[in-house]
């Protein structure tokens, strides 16, 4: 069984802060990372794939990044944790892709994969938007699963989740080919062992462009995006109010006086 | 498509180099030089050059007559026959839009036997409830649910689609947007008309709630948004007594296929836990101490008519389930009271709950980063506080203590 993951490049997110006074983003020192989400991706897709050859199935992971040529560290950090082959999607026509662009440009090149089961994080910390994994899904045609707790069954036809959605979990069957976006609580991501940081050092990274693709430019990053971004700007400023001490039991009183005033209570 | 920086204009000042969350931009010799192999066209330096020397332009124009497209059209989210509280916050703010456009307002319904709903909703100010029942709809099912909502929009030709940004808003709208081929902005929390232009401009967080974005769909309809719970206000019901058109859409069988089947459903129906509809979130941190103290947040939740809600730190150390916890990993919420108990506030949790109305802070440590942006603190062990005030506010209530 053939699995893909796809996995994004993020900033450290939460150090990328906006200065309202230069109306500038404050970036300096924040490393890239691969986003959060994805690591539990990739680590489903590798626990897939354990299980399956356990059970004398042959099973390989197949990990597709789209993004700058510098995006081959979070390729490179996919194999030590696992993956066996990578495949970069970059090129200068990609720039600039919204999530309607970026999943076309990811679909394109799973189709060159042809997964049985494509893994997806639930969203990536700079975006968002969680849109990437359901729109991969709608270009390619495949059936999808998404906010994925738990993997309940998996044969060659078919595979049974648990979703996590708003008043519970839903219990689905779907057949295969299918995206998958998964949730922190699906498992626990495990730290690259010695033998996969080797392997990563040594790991060819396969890079597909535009030509490769055999994709219409006209398709590909902004050009191929029916969003634009009109203003980037800082989100109002919370300052901190007043700080109360004391005995807690004052702090008590105090704080359900409060409530009184918000009419809370 | 180019991004441009004009060198009449351009001083080298460098804001742009610091604006620049790809480190895309050099200054070179007095102007700024932009990486194109870098640059991820996010507009940060557009918006940060004050001598409007960088601009990024697109050779894009509309395929087809984006004037045939007319409407707002609110999609009814129901779970079985009860319409989700977000479609109530989406009605409101749908009709300040169709208003300002000068158009109808329409909620969309899909399910089976949707009569209650399609009532519920008619009493609301929109006018017409759009209605489209088949048994096979009966539960949410992404790929048929996409696949009729995508054939209705294409035949009705709305110009402004929103969707709360619920679990299945996010998944079902991104497979309608990729069908019509056209733009999606996710978790908005800001929209209204642009006077010139006429276009949606839909306002979203990013970078976890660091950086603010307006994003606009300009060629391509209807322009589609998910919404954030609790950012508008629920609408009224009319006034004048009036209920809104019911139409039934007409049902194609061959839109009813499917890969999926639902086997089971596993019910968390607690008031406690549905977080991201609260008006009232009760959470706890670390500092609560032992799994066996969340009861006690639990408590003073019920007390109050909120839910429950939980760090990063708690979930990860398995005292109570992930479906709790707010923050960057986990539910983004914004309800009007927002109380942390134990909480340090790490940026990843303020991520999930900085939009709050009020946040009250309950913490030992006087110089946790919660304070810095909590409205009110109050500096102690919130395992003494907490309970002495669910004592006062049962007292208060009249339950036996």
């Amino acid at each position: 069984m053939k699995i893909a993951v796809c996995i994004k490049q993020v900033p450290a997110t939460t150090e990328v802060k906006f200065d309202p006074e230069t109306n500038t983003l404050v970036r300096e020192g924040v490393d890239s990372q691969i986003n959060p989400f994805d690591l539990y991706a990739l680590e489903e897709a590798v626990r897939t794939k354990e299980r399956l050859q356990a059970d004398g199935e042959e099973s390989s992971v197949t990990v597709v990044c789209m993004g700058p040529p510098q995006a081959q560290d979070a390729l490179r950090e996919a194999v030590a944790l696992g993956a066996d082959e990578t495949i970069l999607l970059s090129d200068r026509a990609f720039g600039g892709a919204d999530t309607w662009a970026t999943s076309y440009t990811l679909g394109l090149g799973l189709k060159k994969i042809e997964p049985d089961i494509v893994f997806c994080g639930m969203q990536a910390i700079d975006g968002d938007t969680g849109q990437v994994g359901p729109g991969i899904a709608t270009h390619i045609d495949y059936a999808q699963a998404t906010y994925v707790a738990k993997i309940e069954s998996l044969d060659k036809k078919k595979i049974t989740v648990k979703r996590l959605v708003e008043n519970g979990y839903e219990v689905c069957s779907v057949k295969l080919p299918i995206v998958i976006t998964v949730v922190k609580e699906i498992n626990e991501p495990r730290t690259p062992s010695l033998r996969g940081k080797m392997n990563a050092k040594k790991a060819q990274i396969t890079t597909w462009g535009a030509a490769d693709l055999e994709a219409p430019v006209e398709k590909l990053g902004l050009s191929g995006s029916p969003t634009q971004v009109a203003k980037v700007f800082s989100p109002p400023h919370r300052e901190g109010g007043e700080k109360s001490e004391g005995e807690p039991d004052e702090l008590a009183e105090k704080l359900f006086g409060l409530l009184k005033e918000l009419e809370i209570v | 498509m180019a991004i441009r920086v004009s060198e009449d204009k351009c001083n080298g000042c460098g804001l742009c180099v610091k604006s620049c969350p790809q480190a895309a931009i050099t200054v070179d010799k007095g102007h700024a030089i932009i990486d194109v192999d870098l640059c991820s066209y996010c507009g940060s330096c557009v918006s940060a050059c004050r001598f409007k020397a960088i601009a990024i332009e697109i050779e894009k124009q509309a395929q087809e007559d984006l004037g045939q497209y007319k409407g707002v059209w609110v999609y009814g989210e129901q779970f079985r026959g009860e319409i989700a509280p977000v479609v109530k916050e989406l009605i409101g703010v749908g009709r300040q839009l169709a208003d300002d456009r000068g158009c109808e307002l329409s909620v969309v319904i899909l399910g089976n036997n949707l009569d209650a709903a399609a009532a519920d909703l008619a009493a609301y100010p929109v006018d017409k409830v759009l209605l489209y029942e088949a048994p096979e709809l009966a539960s949410y099912d992404g790929e048929r649910y996409s696949r009729v909502l995508a054939d209705i929009v294409r035949s009705g030709k709305p110009e402004i689609m929103l969707a709360g940004a619920t679990t299945q808003g996010r998944s079902f709208m991104s497979q309608v947007a990729i069908k019509a081929y056209t733009g999606l902005t996710a978790d908005c929390t800001g929209l209204s008309i642009g006077k010139d232009d006429g276009l949606l401009y839909q306002t979203r967080p990013a970078y976890g709630g660091n950086v603010m974005a307006t994003i606009l769909c300009p060629y391509t309809r209807p322009q589609m948004a998910t919404v954030r719970h609790k950012v508008f206000p629920m609408s009224p019901k009319r006034l004048d007594g009036k209920t809104a058109e019911i139409v039934r859409l007409d049902v194609k069988p061959k839109l009813m296929t499917s890969r999926s089947e639902i086997l089971d459903f596993i019910d968390l129906c607690e008031s406690t836990v549905n977080i991201v509809d609260a008006d009232i979130i009760v959470s706890g941190g670390r500092g609560i101490g032992d799994p066996a103290n969340f009861a006690m947040i639990e408590e003073l939740a019920k007390a109050l008519g909120g839910a429950v809600g939980a760090s990063r730190a708690a979930v990860d150390a398995g005292w109570i389930p992930y479906c709790h916890q707010v923050g960057q990993t986990g539910k983004t919420v914004c309800p009007k009271l927002y109380i942390a108990c134990g909480i340090s506030g790490a940026v990843q949790h303020q991520a999930g709950m900085s939009s709050s109305d009020i946040i009250i802070a309950i913490n030992k440590d006087p110089d946790a980063p919660i304070f810095q942006i909590a409205n009110f603190g109050f500096v102690g062990d919130c395992l003494e506080i907490v309970p002495m005030l669910t004592k006062r506010i049962k007292a208060l209530r009249g339950v036996a203590v």
